[in-house]
């Protein structure tokens, strides 16, 4: 009876409500993600048989890779090419959102924002494909700077990390933008002001006041660049040329070119958390600027 | 404050965001093989060769019936989720929509390696279907994000309001929420839509035998003959991509026009 009860007044709770609404979409993720992910961590420490999977315990899986010098140097490469990409983008994108938040006026800000998010949403292959075009050795630079008669011989500017670094500070240009955008037009402009009536000049007022309060936004843009870059598959195959693989391109091989599961859920689950532990010491360092606008 | 040298950085930067796209249509209608400088001449041929791709238009169909089931699978998921996330509070809602949001921030090759592993492991075959599962999970959080942003600028007393004068819970939702979150909806399909038909790593684990537009335009680029076909292929796509886009803004200005807010933002 009283349990009866209390169950009609958890039904009628606000609780319960939220419970109910939300329900449909946490159970999608829960079988789809939740479930899937805990699936490739246990097949990590099974035993492989060939085109089996034995299921027993095992750190083998582990050892292997991170005894692997292949792995080592394809993760140092990713995390590097992924470092490179993020101070690229981050820093071509900060004058950006500066602009658009403080030098464009109201009405033309969200027509700005417009402007560059089209780019971001058309396909992906094709706008690396085009900077295989633009950088390659027949390609736009090169064909530009020979008829200016300003080289003999074409440049070799595919193929090597700089140019997978160019290709996805450009497909991740918005990501970067969008969430320093939004962190300054949080700024409270007489707090500028006041830094100026107070002596500053305009230079040290960014420095010691909006660049403080931007960083939220630097920080969120600086995660949202990292993460996706470092498993990104197609601009290292594409501009790469297959020759400087990342972590994506060697899971990718693992498990479907030797159909290797415990080994490539091995490699995955590792670099899930190298970029983990990094994304977190990441927001360690940075603990002091965040929540400082609350 | 403003540093007026930037002015001339923004316009430079903009150059370098649609240099690509700007080439695209360039080399779509040149008559040469060779995607390279200097031009050779005007050609609609690789748009023709494009419109009789038996191939291609397979890869097209299934890319458009996964885009709209994705769309609609994610916005409706994304409509319960962003309903119970702006109106209710309850233990645990941190924890529940960061689970859902969290294919935001996980690179797409785990998620798609994990769901291939699980499928293969509980004997689905590799189709049409199962690519429109994968692009249910990572569309959702961007139909979430897009409707929380509907949701919250919601008057609640206009909710109130019909309850006060005789509504039930589920007429006051269809008479009163759902028109004013509807460009809301629309644009959140819209960009399900998008994403659903550009994205490429699922579709290429999760597909099996099956092409969609991008693992089929991945396949060609290794093949110097199909360039200026798939040059035009991407030129169709871009114009489809802006229209889209554009009435997608269109639906999210006047959703915000409509609630009475001021417009602070783009997409995401």
């Amino acid at each position: 009876m009283a349990k009866a009860t209390r169950w009609r007044r958890f039904t009628r709770s606000e609780a319960f409500s939220g419970y109910a609404l939300v329900s449909p979409t946490a159970l999608y993720a829960l079988l789809m993600l939740a479930a899937p992910l805990a699936t490739i961590v246990a097949f990590s420490f099974f035993k492989d048989g060939y085109l089996t999977v034995i299921r027993e315990f095992t750190l083998q899986n582990y050892v292997d890779t991170w005894a692997d010098p292949v792995f080592r140097a394809i993760l140092l490469r990713s995390l590097f090419v992924s470092g490179m990409v993020t101070l690229t983008t981050v820093l071509i994108a900060f004058p950006i959102a500066y602009y658009i938040s403080f030098n464009v006026s109201r009405e033309m800000k969200s027509r700005w924002l417009f402007l560059i998010t089209i780019p971001f949403w058309t396909s992906y292959l094709i706008r690396v494909f085009l900077w295989k075009v633009i950088l390659g050795y027949n390609g736009v630079i090169n064909s530009g700077l020979d008829i200016l008669g300003l080289i003999d011989q074409p440049l070799n500017m595919l193929n090597n990390v700089q140019a997978i670094v160019v290709t996805l500070a450009h497909a991740y240009a918005p990501f970067a933008i969008l969430p320093i955008f939004v962190a300054l037009e949080k700024i409270d402009r007489s707090l500028l002001e006041a830094g100026q009536d107070l002596g500053e000049s305009r230079l040290m007022t960014f420095w010691r006041v909006t660049l403080p309060l931007a960083m939220p936004g630097v920080v969120a843009a600086v995660l949202i660049v990292f993460i996706p870059t470092i498993g990104d598959y197609v601009t290292p195959q594409l501009i790469g040329g297959g020759k400087v693989p990342m972590v994506a391109n060697l899971i990718q091989a693992r498990m479907l070119d030797l159909d290797n599961k415990p080994m490539g859920s091995a490699i995955a689950v590792s670099a899930m958390a190298i970029v983990t532990l990094v994304s977190l010491a990441f927001l360690l360092v940075n603990r002091r600027f965040l929540g400082v606008q609350k | 404050m403003k540093f007026p040298a930037l002015r001339t950085y923004a316009y430079i930067y903009l150059l370098f965001l649609y240099a690509p796209i700007i080439l695209l249509p360039i080399f779509a209608f040149n008559d040469g093989t060779i995607i390279a400088f200097p031009l050779k001449g005007f050609t609609i041929e690789w748009f023709r060769q494009m419109a009789d791709n038996s191939t291609l238009r397979k890869a097209v169909q299934n890319s458009l019936i996964i885009a709209l089931s994705a769309s609609i699978f994610a916005t409706t998921l994304g409509v319960f989720a962003a309903r119970a996330a702006t109106r209710f509070s309850f233990p645990g809602k941190g924890g529940i929509i960061g689970l859902i949001m969290l294919p935001l921030v996980l690179p797409e090759i785990i998620v798609a390696v994990s769901l291939l592993v699980v499928l293969l492991g509980i004997g689905v075959k590799l189709s049409v279907f199962t690519v429109i599962l994968g692009h249910v999970l990572i569309c959702t959080p961007y139909a979430i994000a897009i409707l929380n942003t509907a949701f919250n600028a919601l008057d609640r007393s206009l909710e109130e309001a019909a309850y006060d004068l005789g509504e039930t819970k589920l007429s006051t939702f269809r008479l009163i929420t759902l028109p004013l979150v509807m460009p809301g909806i629309i644009s959140s399909l819209l960009m399900s839509f998008t994403i659903s038909l550009d994205e490429f790593i699922i579709a290429f684990f999760l597909a099996g035998a099956e092409p969609t537009l991008p693992t089929y335009i991945f396949s060609q680029l290794r093949f110097p003959k199909q360039i200026p076909m798939i040059m035009a292929l991407g030129t169709c796509l871009v114009a489809a991509s802006i229209i889209l886009l554009t009435i997608a803004e269109y639906f999210r200005r006047r959703g915000i026009a409509k609630t009475g807010g001021t417009d602070t933002g783009g997409f995401l």
